[in-house]
């Protein structure tokens, strides 16, 4: 391993993704530090949800998906033959926009995930941990056998931040963590976030640029390849405060300006 | 100043229109009710009623000593037997069962069939018996003299407990409700999981190619082949080509009164491809209203796909699975003609012990008593269909109590 791959835990190499014929996502070159929080943004429909489940192999839920060119994992290719995509999403767990905890207990919600994977510390500390971790645990302790369905939205989907983290994954992909959030809820999920950096990498899709702004240290900048084009790429990549002062690119000075389209 | 109206002033009709329509649906709904009602009805009036029946020995000239037959002890009644019969028919009934080991009211009911032979004469509805009790009274002083004339409830303790007989008062539906339980038994253990896991592969694993699409199209169409096609299937199938397993051959367990395979086992495995498609389609449709989140949410996991299908798709798809079997079970027990082509018995008067019995179940019954034409077998198949309602009622009402079990967790 050199240095390189120590400094980035995701790094991609000419990644473009397909659903059947239909490119969506062009030649993608972005290299993801650790422990650092990662965001992706640009205007709908440009690919950012789909270059985010590249990350962990979600995209191939989708039949007829595929990809070319190589995400590298601490160096490894994810797409390689051997790699199993399960032992994939269990490395780089997934945090999805509209909250989606499993009809059953809050504690079975944390506790799951770890079981599958054949968990063998004690179950009741790990899942006060992740509570904790997650900034549930307050709200929740006396409540523990309750249906996680009974939280509130924002209660929901950072139990859903402490079932993806009960799985010890290095990296946590957050596709709109926030948007189906109140403000007060999205607040809590950011601090959170600052939080959960010191543990993990988290790459977070937003649509919302303040958001963008406020919590990460790199942003990736997509955008549709040409005009008639429905195929997105990666336009600009680089440190947060240089994208939303002195953007490189023009497409990328309108957009953050709010003067695109 | 009033701002131009660009809108029909139209909302009376509008209101009209919707108001036209909720009589419909609602003349629709009371359509349906009547129907059932006057079934439910029909039923019952066909259940209950008065009986002419005429003695070929009146019970009054058995009275011992001014005791009444109905109150004679055990010994006299054995007495009686012994008296009326012929020796021969006698000895066969205590080889049969003896006699100090049958019950009074089995040696009383021996007694009534054997040397009081009633017979019924004529035999009227629930609604004749109530409103017209009188022109009956008189009707049978005048043609059936002899007659006595006996409200009946053909509904009893004893029609159930009864197995067949040929004798209309005599006949139960025992026989019928043993074989249909073991045939509905079978039929689900078969069916059931067969047409679960074949719902899993097509919504959790089949792509979407030709092949797969050939499958679904064929399920939906093979969902409404008449059943009578079905019998034929399981008559060259399970009867005939695989003999040797529906007759219990192969288990070395045949038995010598079961003719070629025509067994409780290949009518449970008829009504078993019967129902299939109806369960993989409804399965099916469940499956797929389990929403995509919660997948994504297991695999998200790292989970592999049988341990989301496992802890995820089938807890939360288990209660419209279950809906789903209630409706093809439902439809399954009350099955006639597929059975009346596999090879039912009509007439047996043993209780099948095993799936290589042969059996008749209870609308095979139904069906051949209102086929004979005495009219007192009418009453009986009325009392028969209570009985096949109330334990498709029963069926339903456990499986919506597992249903609901399964619903409340969270």
């Amino acid at each position: 391993m050199n240095a390189n791959n120590d400094q980035y835990v995701l790094q991609t190499r000419n990644l473009s993704v397909y659903y059947g014929d239909f490119k969506a996502v062009t030649d993608v070159n972005i290299n993801i530090p650790r422990n650092k929080i990662t965001a992706i943004i640009g205007p709908s429909g440009c690919g950012k949800s789909t270059l985010l489940r590249a990350f962990n192999r979600m995209n191939e839920l989708v039949p007829g998906s595929r990809v070319e060119g190589e995400v590298l994992f601490n160096g490894q290719n994810l797409y390689a033959k051997d790699v199993d995509p399960v032992e994939v999403r269990h490395r780089i767990g997934m945090v999805f926009q509209k909250p989606n905890p499993f009809p059953k207990s809050i504690y079975e919600n944390v506790a799951w995930g770890a079981r599958i994977h054949g968990y063998r510390g004690n179950m009741d500390e790990l899942v006060e941990r992740c509570l904790v971790q997650a900034a549930l645990w307050d709200e929740v302790k006396d409540i523990l056998h309750r249906s996680g369905l009974a939280l509130s939205g924002g209660q929901q989907q950072r139990l859903c931040i402490a079932r993806a983290i009960a799985v010890q994954p290095e990296v946590i992909l957050m596709d709109e963590p926030a948007s189906a959030l109140d403000p007060i809820a999205t607040l809590k999920i950011e601090e959170l976030m600052q939080e959960l950096k010191k543990s993990y990498t988290i790459v977070i899709v937003t649509h919302n640029m303040q958001q963008a702004a406020r919590v990460s240290d790199y942003t990736a900048m997509m955008m549709l390849v040409d005009e008639h084009s429905r195929s997105g790429t990666v336009i600009e990549f680089d440190e947060t405060h240089k994208i939303f002062t002195r953007p490189s690119d023009k497409r990328t000075e309108d957009y953050v300006t709010g003067r695109f389209g | 100043m009033s701002r131009p109206n660009i809108f029909e002033d139209n909302l009376p009709t509008r209101q009209k229109t919707a108001s036209v329509w909720q009589l419909i649906f609602l003349s629709a709904t009371v359509v349906g009710i009547i129907f059932l009602s006057t079934l439910l009805i029909n039923i019952l009036n066909s259940s209950f009623g008065y009986v002419a029946l005429e003695a070929r020995v009146p019970p009054e000239t058995l009275a011992v000593n001014g005791v009444p037959l109905e109150e004679l002890p055990k010994e006299e009644l054995v007495r009686l037997l012994q008296e009326h019969l012929s020796s021969g028919a006698f000895n066969k009934l205590e080889n049969e069962k003896p006699f100090e080991k049958r019950s009074r009211s089995e040696v009383y009911d021996l007694v009534i069939s054997r040397i009081v032979k009633y017979k019924v004469v004529e035999s009227w509805n629930l609604f004749e018996s109530l409103f017209r009790a009188d022109e009956i009274r008189a009707r049978v002083a005048e043609e059936f003299p002899e007659a006595e004339l006996r409200f009946m409830s053909w509904l009893t303790v004893d029609t159930i407990r009864r197995p067949q007989s040929s004798e209309a008062l005599l006949a139960g539906m025992r026989t019928a409700i043993l074989g249909s339980l073991w045939t509905i038994v079978i039929t689900i253990i078969v069916a059931f999981p067969l047409g679960v896991s074949a719902a899993i592969y097509l919504e959790e694993y089949a792509q979407d190619n030709w092949i797969n699409r050939l499958i679904r199209t064929n399920i939906n169409n093979l969902a409404g082949v008449p059943s009578i096609i079905y019998g034929m299937l399981g008559l060259a199938i399970f009867v005939r080509s695989l003999e040797k397993l529906t007759s219990g051959a192969v288990f070395g367990l045949v038995d010598p009164t079961t003719a070629n395979g025509r067994t409780i086992l290949s009518a449970a495995l008829t009504l078993a491809l019967l129902i299939l498609p109806l369960i993989i389609i409804n399965a099916q449709e469940a499956i797929r209203a389990v929403p995509q989140s919660l997948r994504r949410a297991s695999l998200g996991l790292g989970a592999t796909k049988w341990q989301t299908v496992w802890w995820h798709v089938l807890p939360n798809a288990l209660p419209g699975i279950l809906t789903g079997t209630i409706l093809a079970v439902s439809r399954a027990i009350g099955e006639t003609a597929p059975l009346v082509v596999v090879g039912a018995s009509t007439a047996i008067t043993f209780d099948p012990t095993s799936p290589f019995s042969k059996f008749t179940t209870l609308p095979i019954q139904i069906y051949q008593w209102t086929a004979r034409p005495q009219g007192e077998w009418r009453h009986l198949a009325a009392a028969a269909i209570i009985v096949l309602l109330t334990l498709l009622l029963t069926l339903n009402a456990t499986a919506i109590l597992l249903r609901n079990r399964f619903t409340k967790r969270f």
